[in-house]
């Protein structure tokens, strides 16, 4: 029967991952409908749904989403910008990794949430704020990771291109950097899920516009259909963005494919 | 003049969490004719690697130093073309690009380096494979990709660490041939590092076996078996006889080994 490490027919895996959207949705109607818990707690899923139309349609709740998206993306590539080549030089060469690994280490501990009544004060309550508060999330996770990638690069690898002949400066550009790249956008995928996170909360704090605006809005006259909404909006992007990302690095490194 | 020189090469290991170090080879003194094929045979951990790898610069030596035309050694060059016993293709790159590596770290035009790339993929017989990615190709195939790799720089020696070692034993005959017939052919100085007896005697004009940890040089046997060698010299008279010499060598060597391990 359920033998361990055996795998299952693409088929079945296919009916078995929708089986339980159906088996949650079914419980979440099953005590909301049938009267289990208090409507004024937890809307049902047909409320919901009807909720999140009336967003769409009247509330123009679409452009709360469009800004959410543009935020994290702004965010998000601004981090990516700064750590990607702070982490590549990291796990190259041993001095910056020894100069700035304590550091990191520390600030990656720091949450970027307190850090939202400090960057209010700095930045205002403006656009600026949002990225910065992705920034401070991501920045230094990505550093991180990638560092440690980096620095587990093949050696082998680095002494074949040693006898072919490579200079130091060859071997991080066209040995590390490569042999690395797959691992780097991977790193990126994760940190971008996690993003998600952060934006909402920058938006629960100081804001007018955004997913995490109308969710805490939602909260003072308990639309809890709303609220729900909301979160499942930012599931569906989340999923999406991550399928769009995997299908970018599959298209990018097809070498790195088993 | 010798090819290459290596005059009183020793390696010692520091010990691990303040253990006595370990004495890897003992001082090896060594030289090479221009276009011999050395073949280094030894038990495993007796040194013989290490060597290689002195040679090639990716180690420093403890005492001693390495010449090769008059120069000495520090770092590793393109000089020294090296083939490694496990794969090292650059997984990113296609085969053409892999062979084509160090051309191109040299900085040779794409025009000029496409023409000798050709030329090489032909010569291991990896026509049609040449935009396959390395992880598309089997074991046999990725090493003869090295080989045309390391020698497209046109090295001064080449140098081969168990190449065939994680290769079946029909590729490995078959491997050997090919790598021969490029020997044949080209001439080349060949430094082979192998524990496998009859690979050692059916490539080289020179077996050097080495003792147990800490490795030295126990004998240089030399090989005067006629060119072009096929593989049914394997079962020849005097190729047995050679066989049962060094057989008994190693067989000695690593009767050591296996008890300075049990001790």
């Amino acid at each position: 029967m359920l033998r361990p490490l055996h795998p299952v027919p693409p088929g079945t895996r296919t009916v078995l991952g929708i089986a339980f959207f159906v088996l949650f949705v079914a419980f979440w109607a099953w005590i909301t409908l049938g009267g289990h818990v208090n409507r004024i707690f937890l809307a049902d899923p047909l409320q919901m749904l009807g909720d999140g139309w009336r967003l769409l349609v009247e509330d123009r709740f679409w452009l709360d989403i469009l800004i959410t998206i543009w935020r994290v993306f702004g965010g998000f590539v601004l981090a990516s910008i700064v750590a990607v080549p702070i982490g590549i030089a990291m796990g190259a060469w041993k001095p910056v990794e020894a100069f700035l690994e304590p550091f990191v280490s520390f600030a990656r501990y720091l949450p970027a949430s307190a850090f939202i009544p400090l960057l209010i004060l700095w930045a205002g309550i403006g656009e600026l704020e949002k990225l910065l508060v992705i920034f401070v999330g991501s920045v230094f996770q990505i550093i991180l990771i990638i560092a440690v990638k980096v620095g587990s690069t093949r050696r082998d690898l680095v002494e074949a291109a040693y006898t072919l002949g490579a200079t130091d400066n060859g071997i991080v550009r066209r040995v590390i950097m490569p042999a690395n790249a797959p691992e780097i956008a991977e790193t990126l995928r994760l940190v971008l899920g996690w993003a998600w996170t952060y934006v909402i909360v920058a938006e629960l704090i100081g804001s007018s516009s955004g997913i995490g605006y109308m969710i805490i809005n939602s909260q003072s006259r308990l639309a809890t259909g709303q609220i729900i909404f909301g979160i499942i909006v930012i599931g569906l992007i989340g999923l999406l963005s991550d399928f769009a990302f995997k299908a970018l690095n599959r298209w990018l490194y097809p070498w790195s494919l088993a | 003049m010798s090819k290459l020189v290596i005059e009183g090469v020793s390696r010692t290991f520091a010990g691990v969490r303040g253990g006595q170090p370990v004495q890897a080879l003992q001082p090896v003194d060594l030289a090479v004719a221009a276009n011999d094929f050395i073949t280094i045979l030894g038990p495993s951990g007796c040194g013989k690697s290490t060597l290689l790898r002195v040679v090639a610069g990716l180690e420093a030596p403890s005492a001693g130093r390495v010449l090769l035309d008059g120069k000495a050694v520090t770092r590793p060059g393109p000089d020294r073309g090296m083939v490694f016993q496990s794969y090292t293709l650059f997984p990113w790159l296609t085969v053409a690009e892999n062979i084509g590596f160090g051309l191109r770290e040299r900085g040779m035009p794409e025009r000029d380096r496409n023409e000798i790339v050709a030329s090489y993929v032909d010569l291991v017989g990896l026509k049609g494979f040449a935009s396959h990615w390395p992880k598309q190709l089997s074991g046999g195939m990725q090493q003869r990709t090295a080989i045309a790799r390391a020698l497209a720089n046109d090295p001064a020696i080449l140098l081969l660490d168990e190449p065939f070692g994680a290769l079946d034993n029909q590729t490995r005959g078959l491997m050997q041939e090919l790598l021969l017939g490029i020997w044949e052919r080209r001439k080349k100085t060949v430094l082979f590092v192998t524990h496998d007896i009859e690979e050692a005697i059916f490539m080289a004009s020179r077996v050097i076996v080495m003792s147990a940890r800490p490795g030295r040089i126990k004998s240089d046997v030399p090989v005067e078996l006629p060119h072009p060698r096929h593989y049914t010299l394997k079962t020849s008279p005097e190729f047995s006889a050679l066989k049962a010499q060094l057989t008994e060598d190693i067989r000695i060597e690593a009767m050591r080994t296996a008890q300075t391990q049990s001790a």
